[in-house]
């Protein structure tokens, strides 16, 4: 490979990432890279700097010092860019309850410059893909929570992004229902979108290409789950993350 | 003899077309930790707002140590302790302030009590004075917790405490819990995560309003009948793919970095279900008989029991 396809094939490029708020350091000295098509797990303790890192990666705040590049786009100075360029879902507030699947898909469809025929062959392919054909008239909160997330997803990466940024997609949903979710995300990674997610379903770390543990604003192990498994001696992420992120309560932050 | 604290009666409660409970019927034994084990949208939450007296059932009974939710409410209320979903403190008092307020409308005294709450309540105390809201997540819960507790409750019921909370902080909190069974409180919990099972010593598996079955984690996964097989294979989408299409595979799901297959009374073996990957060409590192866990049974009964 040479250097520019080694570039191009980056997609998440983090050197020296600091933010401070305050005193407080809130990522502290971050640096990995993320490639074209991986699935890489962002896990951590609550508190430890998860969502903050993730803002900056989405073009949603300016890191303190240090160098960012998402999908080839300088966070200081690109975040249009990068934000065109990127999909991103939430546990929650990611849909509109009070609009139907398919309006949500025009809405989102809109936002992000498709045509109206790209929207529709979108739709139909969803509603096709996750058989949910009697489903298209249907208001977003009379849905089940895992049909929910699944559109969520669908219209997360509707159009095309690098990157679909995922924020504990399946929490709360049913264990049939969160395996079809991280089908889809295999699917999706295959098509050669990289799929940045976090979980607190510590199974769900094993289905990763990857995955980052962090400890207080530091990332204190990433490898494969196979290798982390072997360097820290556990039978399982669960353990690893045990392992790493437990500490005296006198460490605690408040 | 063990005697009955808690108990539903073919508990019904609907929203409009959307039942949410659908005749539901429970026993829960003075002194035990129950699990209600189930998704958003199982009933769990509307279940423990009618024990808590803050919802009426639409058809059915429910009794909280001999007291009926409905006819003997204002008794009730002061013995429950309870811990909403949605952190529900005064974010705008200190963590003191919010832990006397609590005591206040129980009228007892904080330091009576104290002892009950000392092991969660003492990671706090450095930061009394701050602000509720300006605590973490961890913190907050901590917090919720011990005003549930400060005027020693006869019946704990707690709402999902764990969800959004990490893997370390879990395991923390059911810690505390044990430690307050030993008090003799007895302890309702509502999760979505199917690993904190075995931490009760009862459950009942929900799923769209229904109790698809009770008992101890032992006697759930007792009721699992089929041959349960690991399986660890080069390709995982690909191995899933094939394996459903094949015959006498009865399931087929990811678990971590394994597959979990389940067959038909035609295989039982390891040689046989072997015989059957390689007829594929289907690749694998590990292939093992397992028992199965709470969460193969919960995907098992949810195949089993009708979807609205």
């Amino acid at each position: 490979m040479n250097k520019l396809d080694e570039i191009k094939s980056k997609v998440i490029v983090v050197k020296d990432l600091v933010k401070k708020f305050g005193s407080f350091v809130a990522n502290d000295h971050l640096n990995f890279e993320v490639g074209r098509g991986e699935i890489f797990g962002f896990l951590g303790a609550n508190g430890a700097g998860k969502t903050t890192a993730m803002r900056i990666l989405c073009g949603l705040s300016k890191p303190t010092s240090g160098n960012v590049r998402v999908a080839g786009f300088d966070v200081y100075t690109q975040t249009e860019k990068i934000k065109a360029h990127i999909g991103y879902m939430s546990q929650r507030f990611s849909l509109y309850e009070d609009l139907t699947v398919s309006e949500n898909f025009q809405f989102y469809g809109g936002i992000y410059g498709l045509s109206r025929m790209e929207i529709k062959e979108k739709l139909e392919n969803m509603l096709n893909r996750l058989q949910l054909d009697a489903m298209r008239k249907r208001l977003i909160r009379t849905l089940p929570p895992g049909i929910r997330q699944k559109v969520a997803f669908s219209i997360a990466i509707m159009h095309e992004p690098e990157i679909a940024f995922l924020d504990e997609p399946t929490g709360g949903v049913d264990p049939i229902t969160r395996r079809q979710f991280w089908e889809m995300i295999y699917e999706t990674a295959a098509k050669g979108i990289t799929v940045f997610v976090t979980t607190h379903y510590m199974d769900e770390a094993e289905y990763c290409d990857r995955i980052s543990i962090m400890v207080d604003g530091r990332i204190e192990a990433l490898d494969t789950p196979a290798a982390l498994k072997q360097q820290y001696d556990a039978p399982s992420i669960n353990d690893v993350f045990l392992k790493l992120a437990r500490k005296p309560a006198t460490n605690i932050q408040p | 003899m063990n005697s009955i604290e808690v108990y539903g009666h073919r508990l019904t409660k609907s929203y409009g077309e959307h039942q949410a409970l659908n005749v539901l019927d429970f026993e829960i034994i003075k002194g035990e930790i129950f699990g209600f084990i189930g998704p958003d949208g199982a009933g769990k939450t509307s279940l423990f707002r009618i024990l808590t007296t803050l919802l009426l059932p639409d058809s059915g009974e429910a009794k909280v140590a001999d007291l009926d939710v409905v006819k003997q409410y204002r008794q009730l209320r002061l013995i429950l302790g309870y811990m909403p979903q949605k952190f529900s403190l005064y974010t705008d008092l200190t963590v003191r302030e919010n832990l006397d307020f609590f005591a206040g409308i129980f009228k007892v005294k904080v330091e009576e009590n104290l002892h009950l709450v000392e092991q969660i309540y003492g990671q706090l105390q450095p930061f009394e004075s701050r602000r509720a809201g300006d605590l973490s997540g961890g913190m907050k819960q901590k917090l919720a917790l011990s005003c549930a507790l400060i005027h020693k409750p006869r019946v704990l019921i707690l709402d999902e405490p764990t969800t959004g909370v990490d893997a370390v902080s879990r395991q923390e909190f059911w810690e505390m819990l044990l430690l307050l069974k030993k008090e003799g409180i007895t302890i309702l919990v509502a999760t979505p995560y199917m690993d904190e099972a075995r931490l009760c010593d009862r459950i009942a598996l929900m799923q769209h309003g229904q109790i698809m079955a009770t008992g101890t984690p032992e006697e759930i996964v007792s009721g699992f009948t089929k041959q349960l097989f690991r399986l660890k294979p080069d390709n995982t989408l690909e191995a899933l793919h094939q394996l459903r299409q094949m015959s006498d595979i009865h399931r087929a799901e990811m678990f971590g970095e394994y597959i979990h297959l389940s067959t038909s009374s035609a295989i039982k073996s390891r040689a046989a279900v072997e015989e059957k990957l390689q007829s594929a060409n289907i690749r694998y590192s590990l292939l093992e008989h397992i028992e199965p866990g709470i969460e193969d049974c919960f995907i098992e009964l949810m195949q089993q029991t009708s979807t609205p």
